[in-house]
Order: structure tokens, then sequence, then C-alpha cells
């Protein structure tokens, strides 16, 4: 998966964004409606794709979508 | 002779919070913050003297009116709670008195949390098969939301409080509860914890003291902390190996499975781990919608209205997936 489709997919999961408002410059945390709950989306999207947890650590540092797209490719090899 | 459940019964506090009530309290935290995705809509709150030993004597009522169970007939009484009304006698003790059960009947305190109910199975199936009792009463019971900080808008939302009680018999079938399951991640006790009013931190002025919690909530060492993100992560990772093991240790596999019964910690959760272990949505029975998450109390309550509702009937294969406080998880699959 490149960036790009994580973007689009990331999107989708969170289901009530409009298309195209999530890209890899994204910075998550600013997103509409933002809740604890999206971070457990992102958790289970990331494991369920990539076979990978993030920690409570990781998922704070993370700012952009890039950056999850980064941990997920990271420590998934 | 084969254990397995006669009968189950459950008690709800009638006092309800509603998602309208959380809402108008935290007005900050947006309607469409994907909140719903929990799966909550109202939880129902016991009085401040009220305990779980009272709401587990309710049930037990229930089940014997609802049953026409008479109380000289029962055996042992396991009482699996975190909430116990003396540090010591044991709270099944209050209840044996109350419930007026004879004197040749066990008790036994069981201080498991979520991961509550197939441990207290697995102790009644070793009376029943190893021992030869024949009528054995499970309360499970939880008061979790008196341990709750005001402030902590995450498990205000999440929690509720509830009771259950099963008898378990035994019958002359080849299965009824079967094989089972457990385990403990140590190192993540701190995920799920009320830190101070045991015996290792008696309770001071101190620990009343209020700090943030990791998910933008307050809470204080008297009350309940939970690191909601630890305890997603430990469940996407521990639940769908326990369901594998179990399944293997039965020589049984999905196909075989007629209901998956869930903690009810979060349908958002239970749909990540089924999305991860190939579980068809269809097969998973989910009653949190009324009552949330009522920690060992939650799989009973479930198993209950999924027999009521008749996705689970007589015949019926159930894998019961229980996981949390400890962190520790723990299964079974029983034929009802």
């Amino acid at each position: 998966m490149d960036i790009l489709e994580f973007s689009a997919k990331l999107e989708s999961e969170f289901e009530d964004l409009e298309k195209g408002s999530v890209t890899p410059a994204t910075e998550f945390r600013n997103l509409p409606g933002w809740s604890s709950m999206h971070a457990l989306i992102i958790i289970a999207f990331i494991d369920l794709n990539f076979d990978v947890i993030l920690n409570s650590t990781e998922l704070k540092e993370a700012k952009t979508v890039n950056d999850l797209y980064y941990l997920a490719t990271k420590k998934n090899v | 002779m084969k254990s397995y459940i006669k009968a189950i019964s459950y008690y709800l506090p009638p006092k309800t919070y509603t998602n309208e009530n959380y809402y108008t309290e935290f007005s900050e935290v947006e309607i469409n913050g994907r909140l719903d995705k929990i799966g909550v809509n109202e939880r129902h709150i016991v009085a401040n003297n009220i305990t779980a030993s009272d709401i587990g004597i309710k049930a037990a009522e229930i089940l014997f009116k609802d049953y026409s169970i008479n109380p000289k007939s029962i055996d042992f009484i396991i009482f699996c709670a975190l909430e116990f009304d003396y540090i010591f006698p044991a709270s099944s003790i209050i209840i044996h008195q109350k419930l007026n059960l004879p004197p040749n009947c066990g008790t036994m305190d069981l201080a498991v949390g979520c991961s509550g109910y197939p441990y207290a199975l697995s102790i009644a199936k070793g009376l029943i098969e190893s021992s030869g009792f024949k009528n054995i009463l499970i309360i499970t019971s939880s008061t979790i939301t008196k341990n709750i900080h005001p402030k902590d808008k995450g498990s205000r939302y999440i929690f509720g409080d509830g009771s259950a009680a099963s008898l378990i018999s035994c019958r002359n079938k080849n299965d009824g509860i079967g094989q089972f399951i457990f385990g403990s991640d140590s190192n993540l006790h701190k995920s799920i914890i009320i830190k101070d009013g045991g015996a290792r931190n008696p309770l001071t002025s101190s620990s009343y003291n209020d700090f943030n919690d990791n998910q933008g909530g307050i809470t204080n060492h008297a009350h309940l902390n939970m690191d909601g993100y630890a305890v997603f992560n430990f469940g996407i990772k521990v639940v769908p190996n326990m369901i594998d093991d179990l399944l293997l240790k039965s020589n049984l596999t999905k196909e075989d499975i007629d209901v998956f019964i869930f903690h009810q910690a979060n349908v958002f959760l239970i749909e990540s781990i089924c999305k991860k272990s190939d579980i068809p949505i269809g097969k998973v029975f989910n009653y949190m919608e009324k009552v949330g998450n009522t920690v060992s109390a939650s799989i009973p309550i479930a198993l209950c209205e999924a027999q009521k509702q008749g996705k689970a009937k007589t015949g019926s294969k159930v894998l019961l997936a229980a996981f949390g406080v400890g962190l520790s998880w723990s299964s079974t699959i029983i034929e009802l």
C-alpha cells in the first residue's frame, strides 16, 4: 500500500469526512470532530493492514498521516 | 456427568445515565466524535449506598424466582467482583446469609474483573465434574461507576453497573462447559488500576489529587485509572490468539461455533478483533447498548439476552471470550 492509498483508506475509515480531506500532510488531530475514538480507529486500521500495533507513545509523537504511514511500514518488516 | 449452564438471570439498577445526559454534562465532547462506535446508549448506575453484593443478591433472587430454584439446593456460591463489602469476611458469606442458603453450601469470593466469568465457570466445572457437587451459583457483579472520577469522561461513557446470576448444574450429556484458556500480561497491571485504598497504598489526602489521564479526562489515585489505548492494543493483540488456541484445544473450528460473545468492552474493539480473526459479525452477539461495560457481569448478561432473543438456543455452541483488568484473558466454549 502506498502513501496515497493509505491516506484514502484512512479517510474512509473515519467515515464522516469530505472526500480528499485526508492527505499525507494532514495533521490528523486537526481533522473536524477529532476524538480519542479516532485514535483507536487508526490503531485498528494499521493493525489490520500492516499487522503492526502502535503504542500510545508512538501515536502521541505522530503528527501527520505521513508519520503514521512511516511507523506502519517501518515496523512491518 | 457434564457441567452446563442451566439458567441465567440478571439485574440492572433502575437509575440510568443516557448519552443525552452525557453530552449535556460533557458539552465539550462533540456528538460527531465517533463515540457512537463504542456501542453504548445508556448505562445503569447504582446508588452510593448499594454494594456489588446487594445487586448480586437481586440477580440471584430473580434467578430463583424465574426458574423455581430452591435456595436449599445450592451446594456452592462463587461471587466474582472487584468491590467487596468488607476487607473480611468474604462477600459470598454475606450473600449466603441474605439468600438463606443452606449450612452445607461453600462460599468463595473471586477477585477477577472483566475476565471473571470463564474463571468462575472453570471453578464450577471442577466442583461438579471432579468433586460431585450438583448446583453451583455464580454471581458476577459490578458497581464500578462508584469508582469512576466524575470528570473521567472516557470511563463515564463506557461503564455501567449490573449483576448476573448463573446456575451451573450437571447433566447426562457429553457437552456442556468445555475447555478453557487463561492468561495474564502482568506487566500491564497498571493499565486498569485503582492505585490507592488497598494494603499497598492506603488512602491519604494526596490520593484525591486530580491529574489528566492520557485520553483527555481527569482522575486521581482514589479512582479508576484506565489507559484506554493500552487496553485496546492488548485486546486486538491477545484475543485473536486466545480464540485460535481455544479452538485448537477444543478440536473445533470457527465454523463450528454458533455464537461468539465477547466481554462487552467496546463494540468497535470487538468488531476490530472479528475483522482480524475472520469471525463473521453475524455470529457475534453484543449487548452493550443499554448496559455499557459491566465488567465481569457483561458476558452472562449478553448470554442471557442472546437466549431471550433466540440467538443462542439449546444445543448452540457459544464461544465466550473475556479480557481486561490484569491485564488478563480467559475463554471457554459452552454448549447450551
